[in-house]
């Protein structure tokens, strides 16, 4: 399947989503990302984002808008969509009892790779993630950050131009992380392979995605690359933290005439400083005025979730930790007829 | 991290990616369905070894049901052994279904969507499994019946057609299980119907022919339950001889029921497998 | 003292709150009376089967005493549950004295088998069973249940605290299932053949049945021969439970 260089690999124009008796999931969403470009899609749990992929990987249908992927439509086209994507979903979704190499091989036979080259592929793609060794060793004894390595093979095993990762680094630990970050840079920026990444990490969408859009209750709030979006900001945010529990309302009261303050799920309090650093030792001031006692008082120059901040008045990372418990987007398994 | 140019898109090898037929997918993934089912040694022992030690025990402490009145044979044993079949077919259902929910629920399901596999491609490879499970427990529970004395009266011929009909409720029921793991996507939804289905075997005539039976109510739901036709196809066979009705009724309801559940799975995998 | 209580009132509670757990315990008791009484009726057909009070209370004695000892076996199913969940080791760590942990989860059996064998009795009545033994036999038809249950709740508690794990049900209900079956179930002994009437003549649960069934139809047999099975039993079993409970300790 030849395919031509395609002004956007993927374009979504005013995407909807909605479920019965809920909210909208995903609410008229508008994005284009670039042939070999790495897309972050950040946003907490609930936001919208793998909702967003499984529109886009043609495993559920919009209510409204259109999505071309690959060239392709998401909703006349799914097929074609379908061979040209590969997609790791959220749920590493192996089968415990096959090994490695059954996967591969089972993914290829359906795929539609020949008998004669299936093998050679399978061994290829172990070998590139690193798995040659637990080939054949089954699914179940594998660590998380093995399952999320033969996750991204599988993936890849019919050689698809636009990969799909939902949360791919969730769960894994720190060097699992890393290896999987340069996996996914090398599939961008040596092979060309477009990436559209989900991920409710900072850091994660701050180191490895060209440029980031962030969602928020089903509508992207911001768009841009991560030093354009922090640029936009601008300026620093302090944030201080009460000694006890009635200093808090206090804290947010003295706050407010410096800024919007926010509170954050830990009990402290945050507000953006427009007049720079310089602003800190009027603050420091105002509290020793009032004689408003702080636990502590740190200074942080503008992150993706100060961008977060200013769009939604909320803290991406405090909001990721007081949804930890709600349940996650809608994912494929359970749905009937929405 | 600075954006590079793009580069130029993977060419993919057309001649290495044509869609597989029908016959190679339903391959594949009854492939996969029967290497999971023999790798679970706990759920080809258990349905084995369970109805089999019911026979065991009710093929002796029934057998004082021999002497009541037309009683059809003068071995409880051969009478009782149409019931394993039976009893491991609940467990084929049981299992298809519970993998079939797992795979849905872990989410092997959607990779499988995002492959060309088509929906009744997944639906027979998923029960090839199922047709293992059955022939491994329908040979079993024949050589033990056979090893503990009981006779079949209409010899090695019967004895085929006896498989084929045991295999083919087994089957059915399979299919039945994966309706279920595809109409609710949960293992607990499969297995919550367990007790269901145990409560039809015994509301039938499993354990006494049905003019036997002295509460009219059980006798008419005996009568009624088409589980009473699939026992007595089987039995037919051991203790009566070349019974064209018992035969045409066992092989006909199981079709039947091959058929229904079938085609009722076939739909809840159209509803599941939503592709756009 | 206060460590039963507190575990009993937790096992009754979750029991009547939770249907999946109340209705199984009771459906299933009831399904055997359906299916044994009404479908295998004509067994009392037999020639040489005697017993005057019927069918119906020939099989309501053992669905009676099954129901007992299948309270228990659920009772090791719970304890095996709260180890998979943690909720164990929490009650490990609060109790005073832990041998009360084993005393609650037997009594807590016992609650909750009053509930199911209440249903099955009165299901029996209205299905026209005939009753011909007077109300002291009857208070020992109920006494049998009650150490039943309890000797059944030792085994489930000890082997789930050996275990650990909710896969431990069908080890716990195997072999509880299997003394059953392996009594004069559906005729009287002496109407058994073969090798069955053999292990059932050397089955202890067959002098328990037989008892039941003596003191149901106003002509008691062994009774206190079965009273003293299942106090030998209860002992035993106490001390199993008792090192099953050493077990967990030991585990943390």
């Amino acid at each position: 399947m030849r395919v031509s260089n395609a002004i956007s690999a993927i374009e979504v124009e005013q995407l909807v989503r909605e479920f019965r008796k809920g909210p909208r999931a995903v609410d008229g969403i508008d994005l284009a990302v670039s042939p070999g470009e790495i897309y972050g899609f950040l946003g907490p749990n609930g936001a919208g984002k793998s909702t967003t992929v499984l529109m886009l990987t043609t495993l559920l249908p919009p209510t409204s808008g259109r999505a071309s992927v690959g060239g392709f439509d998401i909703v006349k086209q799914g097929a074609q969509v379908r061979a040209t994507i590969g997609a790791a979903l959220q749920e590493a979704a192996l089968d415990p009892i096959l090994t490695g190499r059954e996967h591969l091989l089972l993914q290829a036979t359906l795929q539609g790779i020949g008998k004669a080259e299936r093998k050679e592929r399978a061994d290829a793609l172990l070998d590139r993630v690193g798995l040659s060794l637990a080939a054949d060793r089954r699914v179940g004894g594998y660590s998380g950050g093995m399952k999320r390595r033969l996750d991204l093979a599988l993936a890849l095993v019919h050689g698809p131009r636009i990969l799909f990762l939902d949360e791919p680094t969730t769960g894994l630990d720190p060097q699992s992380r890393a290896a999987l970050w340069e996996e996914v840079a090398r599939l961008a920026h040596d092979e060309g392979m477009t990436v559209f990444l989900t991920t409710q990490y900072l850091e994660e969408a701050d180191v490895l995605a060209d440029r980031v859009g962030i969602i928020d209750h089903g509508k992207i709030v911001a768009e841009g690359t991560p030093a354009q979006l922090k640029a936009e900001i601008g300026s620093p945010s302090v944030e201080v933290s009460a000694v006890d529990a009635d200093g808090g309302e206090r804290l947010a009261e003295l706050l407010a005439g410096f800024g919007t303050p926010s509170r954050n799920g830990r009990g402290s309090v945050t507000v953006q400083l427009p007049g720079g650093e310089a602003q800190l030792a009027e603050i420091v001031r105002a509290l020793d005025h009032a004689d408003l006692r702080v636990a502590s008082l740190q200074l942080h120059q503008p992150s993706l979730d100060d961008v977060f901040l200013a769009k939604t008045g909320r803290k991406l990372e405090g909001t990721a930790d007081e949804q930890a418990d709600e349940p996650p987007a809608p994912a494929a398994r359970g749905r009937r007829g929405r | 991290m600075s954006r590079r140019r793009p580069r130029p898109v993977v060419v993919v090898d057309a001649e290495s990616t044509n869609p597989p037929g029908l016959l190679e997918q339903i391959a594949a993934v009854g492939r996969r369905s029967v290497t999971r089912t023999l790798r679970q040694r706990a759920l080809l022992v258990f349905p084995l070894v369970f109805p089999l030690i019911l026979f065991a025990i009710n093929g002796s402490s029934l057998s004082a049901a021999t002497k009541i009145p037309g009683f059809p044979t003068n071995s409880y044993r051969a009478f009782a052994l149409a019931l394993p079949f039976i009893q491991g077919s609940l467990f084929v259902a049981v299992t298809t279904g519970t993998d079939l929910a797992r795979d849905i629920e872990t989410g092997f399901f959607n990779r499988l969507a995002l492959t060309p596999l088509q929906g009744p491609a997944l639906l027979l490879g998923q029960l090839g499994g199922s047709l293992v499970l059955a022939c491994i427990q329908a040979v079993v529970y024949l050589l033990v019946g056979l090893a503990t004395g009981v006779v079949i009266v209409t010899g090695v011929g019967g004895a085929f057609v006896l498989l084929a009909l045991a295999i083919l409720i087994a089957f059915a029921f399979g299919s039945l299980g994966a309706l279920l793991a595809l109409r609710f996507g949960t293992g607990e939804a499969v297995q919550g119907i367990f007790p269901l289905l145990f409560v039809t075997v015994f509301l039938s005539s499993s354990s006494l022919p049905r003019n036997l039976i002295k509460v009219t109510w059980f006798r008419d739901v005996a009568t009624y339950n088409p589980v009473s036709y699939l026992i007595e196809g089987i039995r037919s066979l051991i203790i009566t001889g070349w019974d064209g009705q018992a035969l045409a009724l066992g092989f006909g309801f199981a079709v039947l029921l091959l058929v229904i559940t079938l085609g009722l799975a076939s739909a809840a995998m159209r509803t599941r497998l939503v592709r756009t | 003292m206060f460590v039963a209580r507190g575990v009993a009132w937790r096992s009754i509670h979750n029991t009547l709150v939770s249907p999946a757990i109340l209705l199984p315990s009771i459906i299933f008791p009831l399904f055997f009376l359906v299916a044994f009484a009404g479908g295998l009726s004509r067994l009392a057909d037999v020639p040489n089967f005697h017993y005057p009070p019927g069918y119906t209370a020939f099989q309501f004695v053992f669905v009676f005493l099954q129901s007992a000892a299948f309270g228990g076996v659920f009772t090791g199913f719970a304890v095996a549950r709260d180890f998979d969940s943690g909720f164990a080791r929490r009650l490990l760590l609060s109790a005073p004295r832990r041998s009360g942990i084993i005393a609650g989860y037997a009594i807590g059996a016992l609650l909750r088998w009053m509930i199911t064998g209440t249903v099955v009795t009165i299901a029996a009545l209205i299905a026209g069973m005939n009753v011909d033994g007077s109300a002291s036999e009857l208070v020992g038809l109920l006494g049998l249940g009650i150490v039943f249950n309890f000797v059944s709740a030792l085994w489930g508690c000890g082997l789930a605290m050996f275990l650990r794990t909710e896969q431990a049900g069908a080890v716990i209900q195997m072999p509880v299932f299997v003394l059953l079956f392996l009594a004069p179930v559906y005729v009287p002994l002496p109407l058994l053949t073969g090798w069955i009437h053999d292990v059932a003549r050397l089955n202890p649960a067959t002098v328990v049945l037989e008892a039941g069934r003596g003191l149901l139809a106003a002509s008691p047999v062994k009774v206190g021969l079965a009273f003293i099975l299942l106090a030998a039993a209860a002992a035993l079993l106490a001390v199993f439970a008792r090192r099953g409970l050493a077990s967990a300790e030991r585990a943390g």
